[in-house]
């Protein structure tokens, strides 16, 4: 079986700045790939090369096993994209809107005027589908958005950030929705900020920072390039928050990240419950009040920081464990 | 949601012919003047530019202003429509820039469609905009005692001329709402030709009494040309010289601002 999507040492500058370094990956037909990254690692960037918006300055790549250069027209047929940024006609209906995207792919009128009926039902959008999309939610906006792109039924969908913004319950429908969507053997490449989104719905991950490839693998492999586990300190005062990172930094594997936030120290370790007691000993011999001690096992997050040297979201920082859409909301 | 119905491969790409490319124009341009349609607003403000200037031209200001041989209502009449069609077609470059802006555009081209069509399809729902101004600013111009004098073929001659004089003019606006991008800067860049083309021409005066330099660029610059041939056609003067002038001025503009607009579009990347 070949990729439905192949990516060789695709790089890309605008200007001074070099927004794609030599990637590479390729997705199996029916996977998911999620592309990781902060604002500005490029991911978009990524996303618009694959779907021909833009020309790389180098490299190679394949979807549905056509040259992104050389069959830009032809991919375009076996492609659905849906932005970040819900690219939907605010002055048109949410009907008028799939069935002028239907004509665009060169659907029959009567072919795109069913599915654009059956899309609306599919999405929970029957009784807004003719009403102007100026008066849809957000959420209505990225279903139809959503809808949109899966109306020349492609083989190959990309999603560039398809939850960002979302309440959890609409987001949690799409997740299930492109399950499904999968499940029936298409294949998504999906940008996201959220470690959470990435391992729930994709088989692969690629770390991308800064335009380069930073790691990639599944999840767990992900997790286990960090090993060993993370050790979590919560202090009472924020006064003791540097006294206490320079009393465990010696238990550290990695730099330690602290948040000012929540008074919390999170760090690296290798091996359990001896370092647990040792950050404990060390703690309480020097006076410093604790509210809260543990260990456990690294995040995606964990392993966000320790490949980037900084957090995936914005505001992770002062976020909790897990990045949940609506903790950045 | 979660019943879905979708089977995915089996999808093929369909060479494209003269035939989905004209399909792709027809999708686009209903999408625009549903747009148009919708936004009354915009539509009543590109007719009451033009009737102001007309009402000043014929009322206020048209009492001092002698021109030779012809009443000023019907001297300067002619050069309103040309102006109607012109503001009209400003809108093309406001209207793309947002385009652009929204994020629209990358849908657009992602899709297999001829990308041309998007163009084609803005300047073809503004021309017809046009028309619909153009149709109010004649019976306005009627109404203030502006009259056609020679025979139906030779006025919608001139008509005809007119608006192909602002389609071919909305590529210039399609170009610069392209390079701009953004549409309150679109919206004043494209103000500069108009003005600039309208007053420096035989739209309100005769060219004859402007200062010598400038008279040489008003003489021959298309809007000039085509005022007067169109005013030619509409008082059975002759015509020919004009008329051949400003077709040929029609086609020039119209063929490279759509290849520079083209240009454009094939690399915005907004």
């Amino acid at each position: 079986m070949n990729a439905a999507i192949d990516v060789e040492s695709i790089t890309k500058r605008f200007g001074g700045t070099l927004a794609l370094s030599d990637v590479s990956f390729s997705v199996q037909q029916g996977d998911v790939l999620a592309l990781l990254g902060p604002n500005g690692a490029g991911k978009t960037t990524l996303i618009r090369v694959l779907t021909t918006l833009l020309v790389a300055d180098s490299g190679r790549a394949r979807v549905a096993g056509l040259d992104v250069r050389k069959d830009a027209r032809a991919i375009r047929s076996l492609i659905g994209l849906a932005g970040q940024y819900a690219t939907v006609d605010e002055l048109l209906t949410g009907r008028e809107n799939l069935e002028l995207i239907g004509l665009l792919y060169h659907l029959d009128k009567a072919v795109y005027r069913d599915r654009a009926q059956d899309a609306l039902e599919r999405m929970s959008l029957t009784g807004a589908g003719d009403n102007q999309v100026k008066t849809y939610s957000g959420g209505m906006r990225r279903r139809l958005d959503l809808a949109a792109s899966l109306i020349g039924r492609p083989p190959v969908l990309f999603l560039d950030e398809p939850t960002t913004g979302l309440d959890p319950r609409t987001r949690n429908d799409l997740w299930q929705f492109i399950t499904d969507l999968v499940a029936q053997g298409t294949t998504v490449l999906l940008t996201t900020q959220y470690m959470e989104e990435a391992e729930h719905l994709a088989q692969a991950i690629v770390v991308l920072d800064a335009g380069r490839v930073a790691a990639q693998g599944t999840a767990d492999e992900l997790k286990d390039q960090l090993g060993g586990n993370v050790l979590e300190v919560q202090v009472t005062k924020r006064a003791d928050l540097d006294k206490a990172a320079s009393l465990i930094a010696d238990l550290a594997s990695a730099p330690p990240r602290l948040d000012t936030g929540l008074n919390r120290i999170t760090l690296p370790v290798q091996g359990g419950a001896r370092v647990l007691i040792a950050a404990g000993r060390a703690l309480d011999d020097a006076g410093v009040e604790l509210e809260d001690l543990g260990i456990r096992r690294p995040s995606l997050d964990d392993v966000f920081l320790a490949i980037t040297g900084h957090p995936a979201a914005p505001g992770d920082d002062a976020g909790q464990g897990s990045h949940s859409p609506e903790a950045v909301r | 949601m979660t019943d879905v119905a979708i089977r995915p491969p089996a999808a093929q790409a369909v060479p494209l012919t003269l035939r989905l490319a004209v399909r792709d124009i027809g999708g686009i341009t209903r999408r625009n003047l549903l747009r148009i349609i919708r936004t009354p607003q915009l539509l009543f403000m590109s007719i009451v530019q033009p009737t102001i200037i007309l009402l000043l031209f014929r009322y206020v200001l048209g009492g001092a202003i002698r021109v030779p041989g012809l009443d000023y209502v019907n001297y300067v009449v002619p050069g309103i429509f040309l102006e109607a069609v012109l503001i009209g077609g400003m809108t093309t470059a406001l209207a793309l820039a947002q385009d652009l802006q929204a994020g629209i555009v990358d849908r657009f081209r992602s899709l297999p469609m001829a990308r041309p069509a998007f163009l084609a399809g803005r300047t073809l729902a503004d021309l017809c905009r046009s028309v619909v101004a153009l149709a109010f600013i004649i019976g306005l111009g009627l109404g203030v005692g502006f009259r056609f004098h020679d025979n139906a073929g030779k006025c919608l001659a001139g008509v005809a001329l007119i608006i192909a004089f602002g389609y071919a003019f909305s590529w210039v606006y399609a170009a610069i709402g392209l390079a701009v991008k953004d549409p309150q800067t679109a919206q004043m860049a494209a103000i500069l030709p108009m003005f600039i083309l309208f007053f420096a021409s035989s739209a309100l005066v005769p060219v004859s009494t402007m200062p010598g330099w400038l008279q040489t660029f008003a003489q021959n610059q298309p809007a000039t040309v085509t005022i007067n041939a169109v005013r030619a056609l509409f008082e059975g003067g002759p015509a020919y010289h004009d008329l051949w002038q400003a077709a040929l001025w029609c086609a020039g503009i119209f063929a490279v601002f759509l290849a520079i607009s083209l240009n454009l579009y094939r690399k915005a990347t907004a």
